[in-house]
């Protein structure tokens, strides 16, 4: 089970996952400090630790658009948080598969702060409203370059292949 | 069946007869640009080679291009070592496309690969910047990355597990009416198909409107591309082009045109007729919350912006400066404005653009992305109304959550600066 810590609208912008003024900030032991900078509330509890790994951030369509800047994604990979939206902006998605931060594309995804979810791989069920919402699956290949441990190892595998 | 202007470009650098949309390829890449972010490219691109006896050397030195753009001269120490890490990685690879913090080479990511004949059509161009759709204006295909997946790139000269995007045609077409550019057309674009309305496609932009459109509005057309969601924008490489890489980017090889095929097949057609379109703003705090100029005009203003790699370029602020020209800032204004590059700056001097800016109250900035994205200069006040050429209105973007920021063209936003006011660039003013 999965706890809803965070519920966002749509087109959240990677200004507002990692502000442009922290950026830089790279490590990825680094980001997670700046995660939601603006968010203070939130901010303050994530930096007091108070929010366990594998808690959910709900967003609308289009989470994660605008910059490239891959700090959006390691930001909320080293917390161990979930994302799941209608839909994701592309190069944000394809910088979560790479770090191999989770992502769950939910077309009619709907949550409440605290709300308890369970993940099955083609849907996902709201144990807290009794609503089910099917899941849209990545690609075999990214399905493939998450389970290699993401694009570090896949890229090291392919380079001693050559 | 025909292909597009993308599959195109993904077949040939993949080296097969054709590509589909959906179709998985590994395309080689022609050039692969970086800023700044480079400091987190090449810890990504070291963890690689580690725990393996490879040495950490890039597949080929001279497809890379390295530029300073984004904190330029760096505001903290820890913009400088990031800066002089890049330096030192730069001479050991042997990359020679650097384009240091200088005033004669230097500038903005994208305005630097054009004017250096670094793109060409046909071209499969990756950048760790969202912005580097800005160079299918050249007949490119080009798309924006993060970091690991440039490291990745760097050792093995492919893009992996790239998944080929289905293409949109845009047909636009009539006469741009007076005071009406580019970037009130891409505006407009993005209002009417959503900020994600494009995403994981193609823009391909046809029609008599781009036809007789110079590259320098190609490239804003292209450039905010991304805004839309578009994986990349595309303009047919014709005369202009070519044009413009031999006469103003100094290519001396032959080049040839590149356009879609006849039969090519597309997700969807897009029309629009320029002809009755008025100048247009993006409001805030999302690209696709666009309303045409009367709408909004009579907004109290704080700071105006123009530059960018969106509207920074030599005709950007020759049609500022003629519209400021013998006029003054309103007091209590900021006109903040940014060369795109160098170059564009020195030619601005030559042909008295950057005087009359000047004269009229602006503060004339070097060139570099800072303010726009809110990390160096030009930061806003809470409660702040900014007007800007840049690409992006989102909430905090301009360094405070507490401000709002509009967006525009190079003549609306110096119109603006005349009243302190969004101003419609239509009235008033030769």
């Amino acid at each position: 089970m999965a706890r809803v810590v965070l519920i966002l609208g749509d087109d959240v912008s990677t200004d507002v996952i990692y502000p442009g003024r922290f950026m830089a900030t790279m490590l990825p032991t680094e980001t997670p400090a700046h995660a939601f900078a603006d968010e203070k509330e939130f901010n303050a509890k994530l930096a007091k630790k108070e929010i366990p790994p594998g808690s959910v951030i709900a967003a609308g369509r289009n989470f994660g658009c605008g910059s490239s800047r891959e700090q959006a994604a390691s930001c909320l990979k080293g917390p161990g948080f979930i994302v799941v939206a209608r839909s994701f902006a592309r190069i944000f998605r394809q910088n979560a598969v790479n770090l191999g931060l989770r992502t769950i594309a939910a077309p009619e995804f709907e949550a409440s702060v605290g709300d308890e979810l369970e993940f099955h791989p083609d849907e996902i069920v709201n144990r807290t409203s009794g609503r089910r919402c099917r899941i849209e699956p990545l690609s075999e290949t990214q399905q493939s370059m998450i389970e290699a441990g993401g694009l570090i190892p896949y890229t090291r595998k392919r380079l001693l292949a050559r | 069946m025909g292909m597009t202007i993308a599959e195109k470009i993904l077949a040939r650098a993949s080296g097969r007869a054709r590509v589909q949309p959906g179709e998985i390829v590994e395309p080689a890449v022609d050039l692969a640009m970086s800023h700044e972010n480079a400091a987190l490219v090449i810890n990504q691109f070291n963890e690689i080679h580690q725990g393996t006896d490879l040495s950490p050397k890039v597949w080929n030195p001279d497809r890379i291009a390295l530029i300073f753009d984004h904190r330029v001269p760096a505001e903290s120490f820890k913009t400088a070592n990031n800066q002089k890490k890049i330096r030192q990685f730069l001479a050991a690879q042997g990359i020679r496309k650097f384009h240091e913090i200088r005033g004669d080479e230097g500038g903005i990511c994208h305005q630097i690969l054009p004017e250096n004949g670094y793109v060409r059509p046909g071209y499969l161009v990756v950048g760790t910047d969202s912005h580097t759709t800005s160079h299918g204006a050249l007949g490119a295909f080009a798309m924006g990355i993060g970091a690991t997946e440039m490291a990745s790139i760097w050792a093995l000269g492919v893009v992996l597990n790239l998944e080929v995007p289905a293409t949109i045609r845009v047909h636009m077409h009539g006469r741009l009416p007076h005071r009406v550019y580019a970037k009130d057309l891409i505006l407009h674009l993005i209002g009417r198909v959503t900020a994600n309305g494009a995403t994981f496609k193609v823009l391909e932009f046809h029609g008599s409107t781009i036809e007789r459109m110079a590259l320098s509005g190609r490239l804003t057309l292209c450039n905010m591309s991304v805004e839309a969601g578009a994986t990349a924008g595309i303009v047919p490489a014709d005369q202009e082009t070519l044009r413009y890489l031999k006469q103003e980017a100094g290519v001396k090889e032959r080049l040839a045109p590149l356009d879609a095929d006849g039969d090519a097949v597309y997700d969807q057609t897009v029309d629009i007729d320029v002809a009755g379109l008025e100048p247009q703003i993006a409001c805030p705090h999302a690209v696709d919350n666009v309303k045409p100029v009367s709408e909004v005009a009579g907004k109290r203003l704080d700071q105006i912006v123009i530059g960018s790699c969106t509207n920074g370029r030599f005709d950007d602020l020759e049609i500022a400066a003629r519209i400021l020209r013998g006029k003054k800032v309103a007091p209590g204004v900021r006109l903040l404005v940014f060369p795109a590059s160098g170059r564009i700056y020195r030619r601005a001097m030559d042909e008295g653009v950057i005087q009359a800016l000047a004269r009229s109250g602006a503060v004339i900035m070097n060139s570099g992305c800072g303010c726009c994205l809110g990390v160096h200069q030009g930061a806003l006040a809470d409660g702040d109304v900014a007007l800007a050429t840049t690409n992006r209105n989102f909430k905090g973007r301009m360094g405070n959550p507490n401000a709002e920021v509009y967006l525009c063209s190079p003549a609306t936003a110096a119109m603006s600066a005349i009243s302190g006011r969004i101003t419609d660039p239509r009235k008033g003013g030769s």
